[in-house]
């Protein structure tokens, strides 16, 4: 080293902001941080966007085929293919949310951040953004090569579009943010359960098919999950023309729920980890 | 009356049936260097991070800065800074952008102008723009410094701040935090095994073993109420049970 430090004259030269309960720079700090990762990071770019493209790329070809052969797909030509990108609206935005916590943790930051004056709930906050970067990032590609490809746009579901990307954005960010508690409960070993747990209630939430395909005592059940009514309002929209205003308010309903539970739940296991020295050891 | 930075109360900290903190009360005088001394499971690392927040107490009090630290934390975080060895930052951003990054996290009024002095103070100049992984030890030990000086915080916490540094960088390191104190008058807490390290920065020494401080005092008066010559056969003394064969 030699010389030992530079003494620079900086006594009263850092200003600091004054406490505040919610603050949004510490939430963009949160966010600038993991827009550096993803800039100086091509392959994890790619991944993002590869993923939504192959499925797109597949299911359009398989929509085609089935278009000249079933009466149902062919009335409404892409509800395979607009099915298909809605459920990777809810992929992506669930994966969003966990992978951002996930890289606090494969690089051994929370301790620094939970030191920080970072608050929990910037914390989500944060993640939350960065779901909704990830996904636009991720899905805009796929969504957009449909258009030229298939003779598919989503844009055609006109303005309920948007409340179904809402939807089916929060019902991601509900199961991300159960991922992340339940990796900061029992360590990286749960880290699969980012892209394991929300593949779960796929198959009842009729992505690809009516809720009416179900058994009865499935349909119950399934009715309880808030992309149940976002899938049925799709083909409403698509077969009918009409717009799924009950399936939208329920949906919006059982969303708030998710997204309410899914938060306390986060919190909740971040008070748990002070208590048992969580952030102290983390790892597998 | 002494102005005190932090002030414990029958701090306690239990996991199931092991205790790893029992019952333990000490001050910090502001603008001291107090370091917290003991082996491998003495509980220096529990009690810096029951300090620091980020870890509940079963019961005690913790005072840091004149705030409750069980129920006003975030008043007192801006205000501390932490480092250690054992937690990285991300590897993937460079230089720059960490130290950006916590700079907004502290709420820094110029980040950029606050950057560049401690790039100087630190002689980053040629590592700002590398990644935070590409670095050595030495070089990781003056990013680690310069995050936690970004604040200028009034109390800096730091756990075994010189482990795995050749002595040349380890001797930089120390230096750094002396001058940072004189300039600042900040407070310095330290948990470390290294004893020279001890001897050299600290005012106060705590020394801890099995969850207990087991005695305290300036090094100088540690050393000569055990009749040694150095802090190191001080604590040898202690950790092998023989401190009251050496008072004797």
């Amino acid at each position: 080293m030699g010389g030992g430090p530079v003494t620079v004259p900086a006594a009263a030269s850092v200003t600091l902001a004054a406490p505040s309960l919610f603050s949004w720079r510490r939430v963009y700090a949160l966010v600038l941080r993991h827009v550096y990762l993803l800039r100086g990071s091509w392959a994890r770019l790619a991944e993002m966007i590869y993923w939504p493209l192959l499925n797109v790329v597949i299911w359009g070809f398989f929509s085609q085929f089935f278009a000249g052969h079933s009466d149902w797909v062919a009335r409404a030509s892409g509800v395979l293919l607009g099915a298909v990108m809605l459920w990777d609206v809810l992929f992506r935005s669930n994966l969003g949310v966990a992978l951002s916590f996930l890289e606090e943790m494969w690089s051994r930051n929370l301790g620094h951040l939970s030191v920080s004056p970072l608050r929990p709930i910037e914390l989500v906050v944060a993640m939350l953004i960065m779901s909704l970067i990830r996904s636009v990032l991720g899905l805009a590609p796929a969504i957009l090569l449909a258009i030229p490809l298939y003779h598919y746009s989503l844009f055609s579901l006109g303005p309920p579009l948007l409340l179904f990307l809402f939807n089916l954005m929060v019902t991601g960010w509900a199961v991300g943010l159960a991922v992340a508690a339940l990796v900061l409960r029992y360590g990286l070993g749960a880290e699969s359960l980012a892209w394991v747990l929300v593949l779960g209630i796929a198959p009842l939430c009729g992505i690809y098919y009516p809720l009416s395909a179900l058994p009865d005592w499935l349909q119950a059940v399934a009715w309880f999950l808030p992309p149940s009514h976002i899938f049925e309002g799709m083909r409403t929209v698509m077969f009918d023309h009409v717009f799924p205003l009950q399936e939208m308010v329920i949906g919006l309903l059982e969303n708030a729920i998710a997204m309410l539970a899914a938060g306390a739940v986060f919190l909740r296991v971040y008070h748990v980890a002070r208590v048992k020295g969580l952030f102290l050891s983390m790892g597998e | 009356m002494t102005d005190y930075a932090i002030q414990v109360d029958h701090l306690v900290k239990r996991y199931g049936e092991v205790l790893a903190v029992d019952d333990i009360s000490f001050t910090v005088p502001s603008g001291s260097t107090t370091a917290l001394l003991g082996g491998n499971g003495a509980g220096k690392t529990t009690t810096l991070s029951m300090l620091l927040g980020i870890l509940l107490p079963s019961s005690g009090q913790i005072c840091v800065l004149g705030e409750d630290m069980l129920t006003h934390r975030h008043r007192v975080l801006p205000r501390v800074n932490f480092s250690s060895p054992y937690v990285d930052l991300p590897h993937r951003l460079t230089v720059r952008e960490n130290l950006m990054v916590y700079a907004h996290l502290y709420a820094i009024a110029r980040p950029a102008e606050r950057i560049a002095q401690v790039a100087r103070q630190f002689d980053l100049g040629d590592l700002l723009m590398r990644p935070a992984g590409k670095l050595s030890s030495g070089q990781k030990t003056r990013v680690a410094l310069a995050k936690a000086l970004l604040n200028e915080p009034e109390l800096l916490m730091l756990d075994e701040p010189t482990a795995s540094l050749d002595p040349d960088t380890a001797d930089w390191v120390r230096s750094s935090f002396q001058d940072y104190q004189r300039r600042t008058g900040a407070t310095l807490l330290l948990a470390s095994h290294n004893m020279t390290e001890v001897e050299r920065l600290c005012d106060d020494v705590l020394i801890m073993k099995k969850g207990k401080i087991v005695d305290h005092g300036a090094p100088q008066l540690l050393i000569d109420r055990y009749g040694r010559n150095t802090m190191e056969e001080v604590f040898l003394d202690i950790a092998r049970d023989r401190q009251w064969v050496a008072a004797q």
